[in-house]
């Protein structure tokens, strides 16, 4: 078996998921093609050695849909030997996609792939691909489909975590995301998104809402409550966890994830392909994997995964120096620490998801770029990005700096 | 069985009109008989259009059940399921136009052969009832009417009309979009002719190229927003139950993305999956059969001539005295409401008058009727005042002494041939019936609360209660609008000693410290509506501490002291949180929100450092009521399990999924029961043991009930 080197990972910067958000106006082609395009540019790469594109996309309907990935690499300008798949696995497809791409080159059949993802969520909307889960009324009943803000809920007042707590997780992921934006930590992976006419779209998270403190989050409305309670689903949550009484409704757009735009890639190679091109890996990927857990309360596979895949790579929790999750929600990252006796000093340390946002598709692969960043500032060897996901699942990746 | 002719225009009458039958239903019989005559109506070449009708009052009541129960292979409700389908889709594709002229009530299979016709006209009868109410006993639509309504009316129209059952009266109908058109019924055939004079269109818009199910698409973000909280609110109110909501949603999901033709195979195939399965059996069994049974007054004594009664008295104007007064002047009788103060008396009777209020602002009833009927409510403090009661209803304190005064004053006014009857949930009648003169006209008529809309009535017969009395307490209770079930005399009667077993268990699992949002949420989980500790609450511990002091001092030495009693005695005695009333109890009330579990309890009881499961919480809340009412039925305090089921149901809302606390037993499999409650026993101690009657037929292989 071969190892798998990351040797580069790019994102573009991630646009409010909104008709007046500053991506918008750019298709998700483009946004996947500008992650590639900055590979391909930054690593001088020869895109004929690239043996496939795996990307990530969570709605691939659409102008998402018919295989994205390969009309990514052709408005990119690879080389039509390149092939492209699109992989979905809900919030975690970036990540998935990465792994994916891992696990050709460790397997040896391929020498160099690129994982990614993209996800334009102002225009093509969340549930846009439909699907049997939460539509089909006998997949909805078995699994006790509610909205993830509900199953968030949930882990709030199962796991004892007040509003007071989720909001102050929220406070202190905008002052670590508008930091290190500040302090340039950002910069060196961020792509801008450009016109045709070279001109600079976007090259900032348009999400980020510095000084954003516990007084202004205060002011939220919970999110799901309604919907929890006028539509039923907090009874069915609950008939899934009896032993709880009430859902306390504590996310709300403050602490939730942001809806944004945006694309990321990550270059991952055998170590003589990087000889023979010239590259520096900079990272080995030691091992991942995936697992479900309960669809219901959905969001607490990380936990699960995370272990399941440290044992396998003869690891413990300690041994992790950085750890990326999600923030799809506070509640899902306080879970998390609590669950695994994870410190909030090793992880999401430059803020994430409820700062910046979540692109569904592309996030998995944002944040192992996040964390790989991070490591080198502060050289530390190893770190962990891991997500939440739809329908009770988890993916985590374990990478260490060579 | 079918009166088919065809007139000189041609235009055929298929009139249904089932011989010694008071309603046209649909069987294996009528549906031969409806489709050789469809087919011949087809095959005619003479006949250019075909009317549908009945010479009975109703058109069609729907499916005969008794069909239906014990049938235990779905591959016979598949068959029966399909020939039906078959005969209405030949009448859509005949190629001839079909009208459906509804001259009266059309319910179920009989509204899904009209929906099988190219157009509905209803006669505007008074009583008249249009509807799909299958649900209602745990079954759908088997014969299209998943399928047609939602390509007639879209599915945001047709979910609710279908999970429902809602049963129209014809304007409702209309309005609904499920028939046509309405007219005065002396135009009912003219007007069906005139259509097919008219119009005649014989091809159904699915029929068509291009047909799309009108309104929003299963698969669009609209149709979602049908279908997804409408999945979320179902749970919500089955608990996850009642597959019939589910197998009703994925019909018209599926049904809806696939032609016509497969989406009746997808719905074939879920009738005969609930049609075969336990909860419709039971739900067929109880709310149709045992129910039918206690509303026809089955075992009111034969020989007795049915009585009318026309004047009330109505001792003690408290919450449940109120509540019958309003009951029975709501049912036309003049009511003489009896306390020891006016201000007592005409407060009982203000209650009547915020429901009557309620009623006329929701257009139940006209303020004509309103006003009549709270003129019947006369509020006394006067005794005399109860001659002419025919019946006179004590509801006072429940206590043996206030009890026998109420009796003896009430005797020396009311008539020779006028019943007393106590309202007493717990107090033995035959002990009550000792302060009483003619303890012959003395009997148990125990009413639940709100008597005004609680449907059940307790009719006790104490050791010298008479035929004659009995049959009058049923009586009037049936005039009442209300179901009478007879119960021989014992302490608790039969719903209050279930009932309190059920309140015991909750208590008793709070006391070992098992979690309690887990035992109220395993109780709403097993379908109740209300969770043990709650309904403790609602009832009042205060209430409960006085029956259980009572108890103890009646009793003396005999008094078995329940597990759970010393819950009662902290809360009442230590704690004083006494209930709802007093806005503690097991739960806080705030003025405003919610109720919450009251959080001390975990300090005042442990929580185990174990806890069980859901399921085990369930067991034991389902079990111990199950081995109660097998006791009652053992001891002849109930006369006949499908008596059981029914007080169960209505009495204290068993859920009827299971068909009630018997048919419970009953589906488990007495055996199965039998062992469950021996594994209780030795766990939980001798209040699950079983009672002989279950142990005898676990072995004998008999049952509780034919089918």
């Amino acid at each position: 078996m071969s190892d798998a080197y990351i040797y580069d990972a790019v994102r573009t910067p991630r646009g409010e998921g909104k008709s007046n958000g500053a991506l918008n106006e750019v298709s998700p082609v483009n946004l996947a093609a500008t992650a590639l395009a900055a590979l391909r540019d930054r690593n001088c790469l020869d895109t004929s050695c690239v043996d496939d594109v795996v990307l990530g996309c969570s709605e691939p309907v659409g102008e998402q849909g018919a295989v994205i990935a390969r009309s990514a690499v052709l408005m990119a300008d690879y080389d039509d030997s390149v092939s492209g798949v699109q992989i979905n696995r809900f919030c975690a497809s970036g990540l998935e996609a990465v792994n994916m791409a891992a696990a050709q080159v460790m397997s040896g059949q391929a020498d160099l792939a690129i994982g990614g993802g993209v996800e334009s969520m102002s225009r093509v909307t969340m549930a846009s691909s439909g699907g049997a889960w939460f539509a089909d009324p006998q997949v909805a009943f078995k699994t006790y489909y509610v909205q993830q803000g509900i199953s968030a809920d949930l882990i709030a007042s199962k796991y004892g975590f007040s509003r007071d707590d989720v909001d102050a997780y929220a406070v202190e992921s905008q002052k670590r995301a508008a930091e290190a934006w500040d302090a340039g930590h950002f910069v060196d992976s961020v792509v801008p998104v450009r016109d045709q006419n070279d001109a600079i779209i976007l090259d900032r998270d348009e999400h980020v809402r510095p000084g954003t403190d516990m007084q202004a989050l205060a002011a939220l409305n919970p999110a799901f409550e309604k919907m929890g309670r006028s539509m039923g689903f907090d009874s069915v949550i609950l008939q899934r966890y009896p032993e709880v009484e009430w859902i306390d409704h504590v996310h709300h757009a403050g602490n939730s994830s942001g809806i944004v735009d945006g694309a990321a890639a990550v270059l991952v190679g055998t170590r003589e392909i990087g000889d023979a091109l010239g590259l520096m890996p900079r990272a080995r990927i030691r091992n991942f994997g995936s697992i479900g857990t309960e669809p219901s309360i959905m969001l607490t596979g990380p936990g699960p995964v995370t272990r399941k895949v440290l044992k396998r790579g003869g690891m413990e929790v300690e041994d992790i120096d950085l750890y990326e999750l999600n923030e799809a929600f506070a509640a899902v990252v306080l879970r998390y620490m609590q669950d695994l006796d994870v410190p909030h000093d090793k992880i999401n340390v430059n803020g994430g998801a409820i700062a910046m946002g979540h692109p569904l598709g592309a996030t998995g692969a944002m944040i192992l770029g996040t964390v790989l960043d991070e490591l080198e500032r502060r050289d530390l060897e190893t770190g962990l990005a891991t997500l939440c996901i739809g329908a009770g699942m988890g993916v985590a990746t374990v990478i260490e700096r060579v | 069985m079918i009166a088919y002719e065809v007139d000189s225009e041609g235009i055929a009458t298929i009139a249904l009109n089932m011989p010694d039958r008071p309603m046209n239903v649909l069987n294996d019989e009528s549906a031969e008989a409806i489709g050789s005559t469809v087919r011949q109506a087809i095959a005619d070449k003479k006949v250019v259009g075909v009317i549908v009708t009945s010479h009975k009052n109703d058109f069609m009541a729907g499916a005969d059940l008794t069909v239906l129960l014990g049938v235990r292979d779905p591959k016979v409700h598949m068959e029966r399921c399909r020939q039906l389908q078959q005969i209405w889709r030949e009448i859509e594709t005949g190629g001839k136009p079909f009208v459906a002229a509804i001259n009266g009530t059309a319910l179920g299979g009989g509204f899904e052969f009209c929906l099988a016709c190219h157009y509905r006209i209803a006669a505007d009868a008074p009583r008249s009832l249009i509807g799909l109410p299958e649900v209602s006993i745990g079954l759908l639509p088997g014969s299209g009417g998943t399928q047609r309504l939602p390509r007639m009316v879209g599915i945001a129209k047709a979910l609710p009309l279908l999970l429902e059952g809602t049963r129209h009266s014809p304007a409702e109908a209309l309005e609904a979009g499920i028939i046509e058109a309405v007219v005065p019924p002396g135009e009912l055939l003219n007007a069906a002719r005139a259509w097919l004079q008219k119009n005649g269109n014989a091809v159904k818009p699915w029929d068509e190229k291009g047909f799309k199910v009108p309104g929003d698409q299963v698969q669009s973000m609209e149709g979602y927003m049908h279908l997804v909280p409408g999945i979320a609110k179902m749970r919500e109110k089955t608990q996850g139950n009642y597959p019939a909501p589910l197998a009703i949603m994925s019909c018209v999901y599926e049904g809806c993305q696939v032609s016509i033709d497969t989406g009746l195979k997808i719905e074939a195939r879920q009738f005969a999956y609930l049609a075969a399965g336990n909860v419709a059996q039971n739900m067929i069994r109880s709310m149709f059969f045992s129910m039918g049974d206690a509303n026809r007054l089955k075992r009111r004594p034969k020989e007795v001539e049915r009585r009318t009664f026309t004047k009330v008295g109505v001792l003690g104007a408290g919450m449940m005295g109120s509540g019958i007064a309003c009951g029975a002047a709501s049912s036309g009788l003049d009511v003489v409401l009896l306390d020891t103060s006016i201000e007592l008396a005409e407060s009982g009777r203000a209650y009547s008058e915020v429901i009557f209020d309620r009623d006329v602002a929701r257009g139940r009833i006209a303020e004509a009727e309103r006003k009549s009927a709270l003129d019947r409510i006369m509020p006394t403090t006067d005794f005399s005042d109860l001659a002419g009661c025919e019946i006179v209803i004590e509801a006072v304190f429940e206590d043996l002494a206030v009890k026998a005064d109420a009796t003896a004053r009430s005797e020396v006014v009311i008539g020779a041939n006028a019943i007393f009857a106590s309202n007493t949930s717990t107090l033995p009648v035959s002990g009550l019936a000792g302060s009483s003169k003619r303890p012959e006209s003395f009997v148990g008529m125990h009413f639940f609360s709100p008597a005004d809309r609680m449907k059940l009535v307790e009719v006790i017969r104490g050791e010298n209660t008479s035929d004659a009395t009995v049959a009058a307490a049923m009586d009037l209770t049936k005039q009442l609008g209300k179901t009478p079930i007879l119960i021989n005399d014992s302490r608790g009667f039969f719903t209050s000693r279930v009932i309190g077993t059920y309140l015991n268990e909750g208590r008793t699992l709070l006391m070992e410290g098992v979690n309690p949002a887990l035992i109220e949420n395993a109780a709403k989980l097993s379908g109740f509506p209300v969770g043990p500790l709650a309904l403790c609450d609602e009832v009042s511990l205060e209430l409960e501490h006085r029956i259980y002091s009572q108890t103890k001092a009646v009793l003396g030495d005999g008094f078995l002291p329940r597990t759970g009693d010393p819950v009662i005695v902290d809360f009442v005695e230590n704690l004083r949180r006494l209930g709802r009333k007093d806005r503690q109890g097991f739960y806080d009330y705030p003025e405003e929100g919610e109720k919450r579990l009251w959080p001390g309890l975990s300090e005042v009881y442990e929580p185990a450092p174990n806890q069980p499961g859901v399921e085990a919480v369930k067991r034991r809340l389902l079990y111990i009521q199950g081995v109660e009412a097998a006791r009652c039925l053992e001891e002849g305090g109930i006369l006949e399990s499908g008596d059981a089921d029914v007080a169960s149901i209505l009495g204290w809302g068993f859920p009827r999924y299971t068909g009630g606390v018997l048919s419970m037993v009953h589906t488990m499999g007495i055996e199965t029961f039998v062992s469950g409650c021996v594994e209780l026993m030795k766990s939980y101690g001798p209040r699950f043991d079983p009672p002989e009657i279950l142990r005898g037929m676990a072995i004998s292989g008999e049952t509780l009930f034919a089918a």
